[in-house]
């Protein structure tokens, strides 16, 4: 009997499958229509800010295009290219960007692991330190910024005070170590709360066998709680060193770039802006592109980070 | 079991590890709102309680136009947006959370790509663009970017919230004799609501805080956006340095913010967390 009721069960989905493959229903056509008319409006306006400017300043990387003479616009094939990348600000730049990414996103890590086990584990005032956490989180990051450039003026300011007053903005790499501060402190509490998220799925017995087993806490930490958290790890490092890599505001504010500080977005906005040179600075934004698809591709093949929303209905 | 074996040092040293991280929070917000408080010949005083008050600093950037119209602009431009990103990505969500279509993965795909997108990037071509079509230093010259980053981050977290929904109910309504109507309004839409709330704090949030695109699209104070106006604020004669007003104005644009996310901090949470790690 059962044998029999498989079978007719087989069948009946052999049916189903053979129908829906050529012809779709229409109710299942109407959903598609429906679908795309839902999503189209989005679709457009996506495209029309980022898909068009994009092939659009890879044209006019290709161009000699300088607002200040504008009747000299000429196909001049990759040698904007070959001027960037032959010249010393572009590498200077990119050192430096590579420089606070690197470290702002590992301090990041470590300290936005501390504050989520805090956040996890402290015996009070939960909601008082998540509360505090969030303030960073929500401050303009400019206004911010304003804030740390007085704090570190000479005889003004508070932080300054404290080292002498010397004048760390005016130094490259005390300058870029403030501004590797300022983003640490804006930052540390997203990495935080994305990190609690993932904790929080560590399950509580796990730890609690490990530790009638005679675990100690280090060791309860890397040998339980990363491996658990790596996807949730991954998932925030991307995120943030691909936040940082743009880093913009704060240096804008901090430094204008002087003093060899500048990032690779301060550079293109410096030869958009008081140069005039949509040429060159189309061909540093296409370079600043082709370079974060290549820390995401990094990420996402080289670590196995699941790139997120790839891995819808997966799970 | 950490209740239990609570000790009353294992008090003194959570307590004493929560006051540092909200110390280390609140620290570099207080010394902006004590900067803006000091009159200015005690802003160039390093001590962090000032020693004379004003309220002068307030006063003089509420009183010009420098201030207040690009405050009026960041609040409609913000307001504006959000509105709009909201709708067309609720629709977009709705279809990624409850359709079948193909297309699926690839709008998923995109929205993430365009998140991670190094805006700069997009300031060159822009920039073009928009003096070609006369949106340059106009609201819609901002808002239109606004929209295309706003969403990505909406489609989202708002297909995250929307996959959560028991859509069942809509049918159970309708079965009940509830008009398709009804349904919509008395059953979904309720249930809908925190996620949308939850991503137009988001959205807003990320309009509020641009500075690239504010300092790029814009030149005078017809459009310019209340961050991109601080560098251009000046002191109360032309020979006082503007660290009082920059900073009264930091906190004007600041503490409204900080209410607001504290207010929603439950949303937000929940908001910043949905798409990242459950994936």
């Amino acid at each position: 009997m059962s044998t029999n009721t498989q079978v007719a069960a087989g069948t009946a989905a052999g049916q189903v499958a053979r129908k829906g493959k050529p012809q779709l229903s229409e109710g299942a056509r109407a959903e598609r229509r429906l679908g795309w008319l839902l999503i189209a409006p989005a679709v457009i306006v996506m495209v029309a800010v980022t898909g068009y400017p994009v092939g659009y300043a890879i044209w006019l990387s290709l161009e000699r295009y300088n607002l200040e003479v504008p009747q000299d616009i000429k196909f001049v094939g990759l040698s904007n290219y070959a001027a960037v990348l032959s010249s010393p600000y572009w590498w200077q730049a990119l050192k430096v960007t590579l420089i606070i990414t690197v470290f702002s996103v590992g301090i990041t890590l470590v300290l936005g692991m501390l504050l989520a086990m805090i956040m996890h584990r402290t015996l009070f005032g939960r909601g008082t330190v998540r509360t505090a956490a969030l303030i960073p989180y929500g401050i303009v990051t400019v206004a911010a910024a304003y804030g740390w450039q007085y704090a570190w003026t000479p005889m003004e300011g508070y932080l300054s005070a404290l080292f002498n007053n010397s004048a760390p903005l005016t130094s490259e790499y005390k300058a870029i170590a403030v501004i590797i501060l300022a983003e640490v402190w804006k930052t540390t509490p997203f990495m935080g709360l994305l990190l609690l998220a993932g904790l929080s799925l560590v399950p509580e017995d796990l730890q609690k066998a490990a530790m009638v087993d005679g675990a100690t806490g280090w060791q309860r930490f890397t040998k339980i709680t990363l491996p658990l958290m790596k996807p949730a790890i991954l998932v925030a490092l991307l995120f943030r060193t691909l936040d940082s890599f743009r880093i913009f505001d704060n240096i804008f504010i901090l430094t204008q770039g002087s003093n060899n500080t500048g990032s690779v977005s301060i550079l293109a906005w410096d030869n958009l802006f008081n140069a005039l040179n949509l040429g060159i600075g189309s061909a540093i934004s296409i370079l600043i592109f082709i370079c974060v698809a290549i820390i995401a591709f990094l990420f996402i093949k080289g670590f196995g980070a699941a790139a997120p929303g790839t891995d819808i209905g997966k799970r | 079991m950490a209740a239990v074996t609570t000790t009353s040092r294992q008090k003194v040293g959570w307590g004493t590890t929560n006051f540092v991280v909200v110390a280390l929070a609140l620290i570099p917000v207080l010394w902006m709102v004590s900067l803006s408080f000091k009159t200015p010949t005690a802003v160039l005083d390093p001590s962090f309680i000032p020693k004379q008050w004003t309220l002068g600093n307030y006063t003089g950037i509420l009183k010009t136009s420098t201030f207040i119209r690009p405050l009026v602009n960041s609040i409609g431009i913000g307001l504006i947006s959000t509105f709009i990103s909201v709708v067309l990505a609720s629709m977009a969500a709705y279809a990624v959370a409850r359709l079948r279509f193909p297309g699926k993965a690839v709008l998923i795909g995109m929205s993430l790509l365009i998140a991670m997108f190094p805006l700069i990037a997009l300031v060159t071509p822009l920039f073009n663009i928009e003096r070609a079509l006369g949106l340059f230093n106009t609201w819609p010259g901002l808002i239109i970017p606004y929209v295309a980053f706003g969403l990505p981050l909406g489609i989202y977290t708002l297909s995250a919230f929307f996959r959560e929904i028991p859509w069942e109910l809509e049918k159970a309504a309708k079965i009940d004799g509830a008009t398709p109507f009804q349904a919509f309004t008395k059953v979904i839409a309720p249930l809908a609501a925190p996620g949308m709330v939850t991503t137009a704090i988001l959205v807003f949030l990320a309009c509020w805080n641009d500075f690239i695109f504010a300092i790029s699209f814009t030149s005078t104070i017809a459009s310019r956006t209340a961050p991109a106006s601080l560098a251009f604020l000046s002191g109360s004669s032309q020979f006082t340095v503007p660290t009082g007003p920059i900073a009264a104005a930091a906190v004007v644009i600041t503490i409204p913010i900080i209410i607001f996310v504290l207010f929603f901090q439950r949303r937000i949470v929940a908001g910043l967390t949905s798409g990242a790690v459950k994936g």
